[in-house]
């Protein structure tokens, strides 16, 4: 066995036919998951004694911020592994990622925003947490239009992947900036080491959409990486066959 | 230093000049060849090296006109408008800093050398910063007189520019290096590397602030200082990659 899974995902075609299966389970996961981890959190999870019901939004812009950073990762980790390895599924797990990091982002500003108005009296603040997450979005997006500006596949990816692993330079400073600069976003309240200061009836029903997240971005991320396989190696006899049966 | 010493006895200075031209020159000696090409190639075109002057400057005179020419209100903008138009002006001059040699072939030719690419873009972005980042801190003090600047920003604004727009040359470079093979790459390039500058914006312009307000700026200059010493070692690196991309497709 060994290092023999990390050979095979070399082949885009292992990968397409080998993940053809995970589509449904990963499907009815991430939906099962986000549907019991919002009626929880929307519907059962008490009111908080200060916020009342409008905290409930952080059981959406937790979860996508989360996601956008992680995403980042995921996007420059799997640039560096096309980088060194020249491994072609990597690229295409590059690519796919950055869209889906992008939308993440833009949903955690916007539930930010809409959170920040009935608490903070304000829809946007220049904050040091908020305005460094705009940065990550400017980020992807310039990982995206980089990725399109070129007319060469290759060199779009390594191009892109060369700016994704320079912009994560950012990332810890966007992870650490609620600590560094203390202004008005609050600190991050969830903790894995020691005690939260969160309530357990309200953290279960977040802990349940952050992992519903993870599964629906692993989800939309195998979905994209797929379509991008066929579309690259439409020209091979497999894609053909898949596509019709006609191997001309 | 002689490689062989065929006879030495007979032509000494013979032996001397063919061992010479079997050693490649060192590395500094290759930077050293590249930077004075390039500070010559900038001396030869001095109308391009006054352009991001001007640009800086006739910004600086918009301020004013746009928002409003009082006293207080500027001196209030001054800080943060400087930095913010200095590292416009660096953005625009920055799609030059490989363009021309790539259009004429000699980036290839720096390519294929044997001299490492780390040291070869490092002399690049070192002219570059000469002849755009350097001339704009000592520009900079005049703006700071014409937006009322109070007079504890000079010597910070001076500071913070000369650590920062060493710090914007050097990460615009790896910008430059992607986007040069690119016909249209000049506004790619902003919009990819504005984000990585915001960090050198935010430590630059507070400096500037504190020291307006009375407070010390160690800790921002050290934080640029910081910020330098990571992108000598890093952005030049970066760019050679993004060279080699960019030029072997």
């Amino acid at each position: 066995m060994g290092w023999q899974w990390f050979h095979r995902l070399g082949s885009p075609r292992w990968f397409y036919e080998k993940t053809n299966a995970w589509i449904p389970w990963l499907a009815l996961l991430s939906v099962a998951l986000l549907l019991v981890g919002a009626t929880w959190g929307l519907g059962f999870a008490p009111e908080d004694s200060e916020q009342g019901n409008s905290y409930r939004i952080i059981y959406i812009h937790v979860p996508a911020s989360f996601l956008a950073l992680a995403g980042y990762y995921i996007m420059a980790i799997s640039g560096a592994v096309g980088l060194i390895w020249k491994m072609k599924l990597a690229d295409m797990v590059m690519k796919s990622a950055a869209p889906i990091g992008a939308v993440l982002t833009f949903i955690a500003l916007v539930t930010g925003a809409i959170w920040g108005k009935p608490t903070w009296g304000t829809w946007w603040i220049w904050d040091a947490r908020i305005t460094s997450m705009l940065l990550l979005f400017f980020l992807y997006l310039g990982v995206i239009a980089l990725q399109e500006a070129f007319q060469h596949q290759e060199t779009a990816n390594k191009a892109s992947a060369i700016l994704a692993l320079v912009g994560t330079v950012n990332i810890p400073i966007i992870y650490k900036s609620v600590d560094w600069w203390y202004t008005l976003h609050q600190p991050a309240t969830l903790k894995f080491t020691g005690e939260s200061p969160i309530d357990s009836s309200m953290l279960y029903p977040l802990l349940t959409m952050i992992v519903g997240f993870y599964v629906f971005f692993a989800l939309v991320l195998l979905m994209r990486t797929r379509t991008e396989i066929l579309q690259r190696e439409r020209k091979t006899r497999w894609v053909k066959a898949l596509a019709g049966g006609q191997t001309s | 230093m002689n490689v062989y010493e065929p006879n030495q006895s007979r032509n000494d200075q013979d032996s001397t000049i063919q061992a010479q031209s079997l050693n490649t020159p060192g590395v500094w000696s290759g930077f050293w060849a590249t930077f004075k090409r390039d500070g010559l190639i900038a001396v030869r075109h001095r109308g391009e090296m006054a352009n991001p002057i001007m640009f800086f400057l006739m910004v600086i005179t918009m301020v004013p006109l746009g928002i409003s020419p009082e006293k207080a209100v500027l001196a209030m903008l001054a800080p943060g408008m400087i930095w913010v138009v200095a590292l416009l002006a660096t953005l625009l001059s920055l799609d030059g800093l490989f363009r021309s040699d790539f259009e004429d072939g000699s980036l290839e030719q720096l390519l294929m050398s044997p001299q490492p690419l780390y040291f070869q873009v490092l002399a690049k972005v070192s002219v570059h910063w000469l002849v755009t980042g350097l001339p704009l801190t000592i520009m900079a003090p005049l703006l700071g007189v014409m937006l009322s600047l109070p007079s504890a920003g000079f010597a910070p604004l001076l500071a913070s520019l000369l650590l920062g727009t060493a710090c914007l040359s050097l990460i615009g470079s790896i910008g430059a290096a992607l986007t040069v093979a690119l016909r249209k790459g000049g506004l790619l390039l902003s919009l990819i590397i504005m984000p990585l500058y915001t960090p050198v914006l935010i430590f630059g312009a507070s400096a500037v602030n504190s020291a307006v307000e009375g407070f010390p700026i160690g800790g921002q200059l050290a934080v640029l200082g910081a910020f330098l010493a990571v992108s000598i070692i890093l952005a030049p690196l970066a760019a050679a990659g993004a060279l080699r991309i960019s030029v072997n497709g």
